[in-house]
């Protein structure tokens, strides 16, 4: 492999996840919500894989190896309240989930 | 014997502490056995010191008991020691003993009353403090136990304390005579910054040492002392609090506000006569006082159909009288018209009370009457009491004291002819008004029915009281004899004119012109009372005299009205302004802040990213 | 090989640009699965297979399956292309998008002046291994309590007593 700046995978990683937090300031839909979220968690892994390729360690991938699990299991708990919040308010917009205001 | 003096004050002391603690679940008869025995030990205590100082004299006719020091700072060290001489064994000897037949009688009185060892602990606190007062040896023990007298009268005023009158009527009392209680604060501290002690005889020795007479610091003392002689006997100008007194149970308006504390101005002024002595402006001022009150007091008692009004009114104008005798220069008269005054008024207001609580808390005398047959033992000694007030020749001891009085009013070195008219037109009034609240009670058809009759524990008083008020009289000349060891002789100054025989006979016309017309007015002819009420002038004569001379009208208007005012102003100045901007800016920060938790998911994660950009900033660019 | 990590880079930038701003659920959906191909095949140029294959398995393949058959499940049709339509204003990007770019601004100044290239060897699945189950041991059994903690919640939060309407699933309808 042709060696790749370090900084253009940090960079990559970097837009990423600036996509994901626009994403997830901008949209109403809870769905689009997590949606954002697992790109942020991409970016993230991403970022550590580049790290680990750095060093020329196992550790980076570890780390997007426990990112993933994380991911997955953050996801499927999200989406059951996601389907649960579907079914009780019939709308899936978190602006309306409001109820713990001070 | 003499050493037990301290047990006079301390036995009241220790039942009204024990009462007070105990609370109102105390059984009514050990409640009953506390108060009534501690003054009745007190009493006989009394009797005991008196017999042992009449039989063996001690040195200078004086006992002193140090029991300690009070303070010791600087050299001003007041001791709490009591002085025990004529004077005060004199007081003393009236006040437990009229204090324990009055504890006696409220025994029953207040049977019924759910507050009623409450009642006995503040009575009992009442006699002890006032008994510290008159054995104080110096003028701070004095005032502690004026403070005391003057707590206890606010307490026992404002007695039945779920009736806001009462309140009032307390609060009223307590905030005039600490007008009076100033001043006399500020005359003690005139007499310590001058003369360095607060020891009564040594007080009155440097003062005739160092003030010449007429001298402005004994003037300025005396006055102040005076003012608070004042507050606390109810004379001109801070009278108005007597009348409102009687708010409270009819024991207390006997035992305070007739026999006892209102009696402390007269003990104060004899105690530092040496002081007035050498102001003879002050003196003056005390006659006028005493003068002045008299008649007014005089006029007022004879317009008022509350009972109790009109014998608070009565009150306020024999203390006149006493006043006039201290102003002149008369003593021991003075004295002498204390102990008559002590037993006779005691006796009126108890019989008041009897009347009262017959006729079911019905206080008019326009609405009582023909009394003379449903309640004869309130009838002979009401009789007897006020013929007593009124001066009925020879046979009263109120005849002897107040003949006196107004003889010396004439005849003794700061006598005028003018004090002397003054009681003599005193002495009408006193009749008129006695005899019309007699005829009024007593006579005439029968208004409201008896509902109650009266005990033993009522009648022994009374009928102890009466023979008091016969037979005191007769104790004059020992009684001046005795009290010449401890206050000068009058100085007989000039007598022009007049005989001590031909006052008291104008004195004893004045009381049969009183009675006579009392008995016009008030029985036989009583439509001539209402066509005189009627009138235009005797209408406003009535209204104004009713109302107390309107002082209580001035009052309100000079000082009442605007501190209330410029306490409603003062509500929000800027300490308050301080306290309530830290408060609403608290307000400020929560709003502000609980505006940040608005529940939006978006909203939160909008300030994490916030705060990243803010930290990483704070990393970056340091 | 640069070639492939810059276009695979391009690729999944623009999906992820696509999917951050189309209206419908189920196209979103899909760039954001091309998007997380794309960045699997810079794992795999950046020398870490083993990653660049889970990548493919797991997120695309399970977590992204997951999302659609929720999506599909709730069934929301034309009228949620409407309220999303509604809901994104022109306006409503400025906010986000200068605070993300601040953010982004500040990330990249960070990184300046790091000079390390990045090797040539792939850091191969035994390397992996051998550190997971060595160094990380536990680390993988937190994972895998994580996962039940999870797997839990999901059913708890997902599960729907006898009710009026709709039978439990596996009656016979």
């Amino acid at each position: 492999m042709t060696e790749v700046a370090m900084t253009n995978g940090l960079l990559l990683a970097g837009i990423l996840f600036t996509l994901g937090l626009t994403s997830l300031l901008v949209r109403r839909n809870l769905i689009f919500v997590l949606m954002s979220l697992e790109v942020m968690l991409n970016a993230a892994g991403l970022a550590f894989v580049v790290a680990g390729a750095r060093w020329h360690q196992a550790d980076g991938q570890v780390m997007f190896l426990f990112i993933l699990a994380m991911a997955a299991s953050e996801v499927a708990v999200g989406l059951a309240l996601a389907v649960e919040i579907h079914r009780r308010f019939k709308s899936l917009d978190v602006d309306t989930l409001s109820n713990m205001r001070g | 014997m003499l050493e037990l003096l301290w047990l006079i004050p301390a036995l009241p002391f220790a039942s009204a502490l024990v009462l007070m603690l105990s609370g109102s679940r105390f059984p009514q008869k050990a409640a009953t056995a506390l108060g009534v025995g501690s003054i009745g030990i007190s009493a006989l205590l009394t009797l005991l010191v008196a017999a042992s100082f009449f039989i063996a004299p001690p040195a200078d006719h004086s006992y002193t008991q140090l029991l300690w020091t009070w303070l010791n700072v600087g050299g001003f060290k007041p001791d709490i020691a009591l002085r025990l001489d004529a004077l005060s064994l004199v007081m003393v000897l009236v006040v437990t003993f009229v204090g324990f037949l009055i504890h006696v009688y409220s025994a029953e009185f207040m049977m019924e009353d759910e507050g009623y060892s409450r009642f006995f602990a503040y009575m009992n606190l009442f006699v002890a403090s006032m008994i510290t007062l008159l054995l104080g040896d110096n003028l701070l023990l004095l005032m502690l136990g004026w403070e005391g007298v003057g707590l206890c009268s606010y307490l026992l005023i404002g007695f039945w304390y779920r009736e806001p009158a009462n309140g009032h009527a307390a609060r009223k009392a307590f905030v005039v005579t600490r007008v009076g209680d100033t001043l006399m604060l500020i005359g003690l501290l005139l007499l310590f910054t001058q003369l360095g002690t607060l020891q009564i005889q040594d007080l009155m020795q440097r003062a005739s040492e160092r003030w010449p007479a007429g001298s402005g610091y004994a003037v300025a003392a005396a006055l102040l002392l005076l003012g608070g002689a004042v507050g606390k006997s109810a004379q001109l100008p801070l009278q108005v609090w007597l009348p409102d007194a009687m708010a409270g149970p009819t024991p207390t308006s006997a035992l305070i506000h007739a026999a006892t504390m209102v009696t402390a101005g007269v003990y104060l002024i004899a105690r530092t006569h040496v002081l007035f002595s050498l102001a003879p402006a002050a003196q003056f001022a005390v006659a006028f006082v005493g003068a002045a009150t008299l008649l007014l007091a005089g006029f007022s008692a004879l317009t008022q159909h509350d009972i109790k009004r009109a014998l608070a009114y009565s009150t306020v104008s024999q203390i006149g009288y006493m006043f006039l005798a201290l102003g002149v220069g008369a003593w021991q008269a003075a004295l002498f018209h204390f102990f008559t005054h002590a037993f006779f008024k005691a006796l009126l207001f108890l019989c008041a009370g009897v009347i009262i609580n017959a006729l079911h808390e019905e206080h008019s005398i326009f609405k009582m009457g023909g009394l003379r047959k449903e309640l004869p033992v309130a009838f002979w000694t009401f009789l007897i009491a006020g013929c007593s007030l009124a001066g009925l020749p020879f046979l009263t001891a109120g005849f002897f004291s107040k003949d006196l009085i107004i003889w010396e009013a004439w005849s003794a070195d700061h006598g005028h002819p003018g004090f002397w008219i003054a009681g003599i037109v005193g002495a009408l009034l006193t009749s008129l008004y006695t005899f019309r609240l007699i005829f009024r009670v007593f006579f005439g058809p029968l208004g409201t029915p008896v509902t109650k009759r009266l005990g033993y524990a009522m009648t022994i008083p009374l009928a102890v009281l009466a023979l008091f008020s016969f037979g005191a009289g007769y104790l004059k000349a020992p009684l001046l004899n005795f009290l010449h060891s401890a206050l000068p002789a009058t100085m007989e100054a000039h007598a022009g004119g007049m005989t001590e025989t031909g006052s008291e006979a104008v004195a004893a016309v004045v009381f049969l012109v009183g009675l006579y017309f009392a008995y016009l007015f008030h029985l036989q002819k009583r439509s001539l009372a209402e066509a005189a009420v009627l009138n235009p002038l005797g209408s406003l004569l009535h209204r104004w005299w009713f109302a107390g001379w309107g002082f209580d009208w001035i009052y309100d208007k000079v000082f009442v009205q605007p501190f209330i005012w410029a306490a409603q102003v003062n509500k929000s100045d800027f300490i308050d302004a301080f306290y309530s901007g830290v408060a609403w800016l608290a307000d400020l920060f929560y709003r502000g802040l609980s505006r940040t938790e608005s529940g939006r998911l978006r909203w939160y994660a909008a300030g994490m990213a916030v705060g990243s950009v803010v930290f990483l900033a704070m990393v970056l660019f340091r | 090989m640069e070639l492939a990590f810059y276009i695979a880079s391009a690729v999944a930038v623009l999906s992820t640009v696509l999917m951050v701003t189309r209206l419908n659920l189920v196209h979103a959906l899909l760039y954001l699965i091309v998007s997380l191909l794309g960045v699997a095949v810079v794992f795999y140029v950046l020398g870490a297979p083993f990653v660049a294959a889970l990548e493919v398995i797991v997120y695309a393949g399970a977590i992204m399956v997951l999302f659609v058959f929720v999506v599909m499940m709730l069934n929301l049709g034309k009228r949620s292309v409407e309220t999303e339509r509604q809901w994104l204003t022109p306006g409503i990007w400025t906010g986000p998008v200068l605070l993300a770019g601040v953010l982004l601004v500040e990330v990249v100044y960070l990184m300046r002046g790091v000079p390390a290239a990045l090797g040539t060897a792939a850091v191969d699945p035994k390397a992996v291994g051998t550190a997971l189950f060595g160094r990380y041991l536990i680390g993988v059994e937190l994972a895998s309590m994580l996962l039940l903690a999870g797997l839990v919640g999901a059913y708890h939060v997902g599960f729907r007593k006898n009710e009026k309407s709709g039978n439990r699933t596996g009656d016979a309808t």
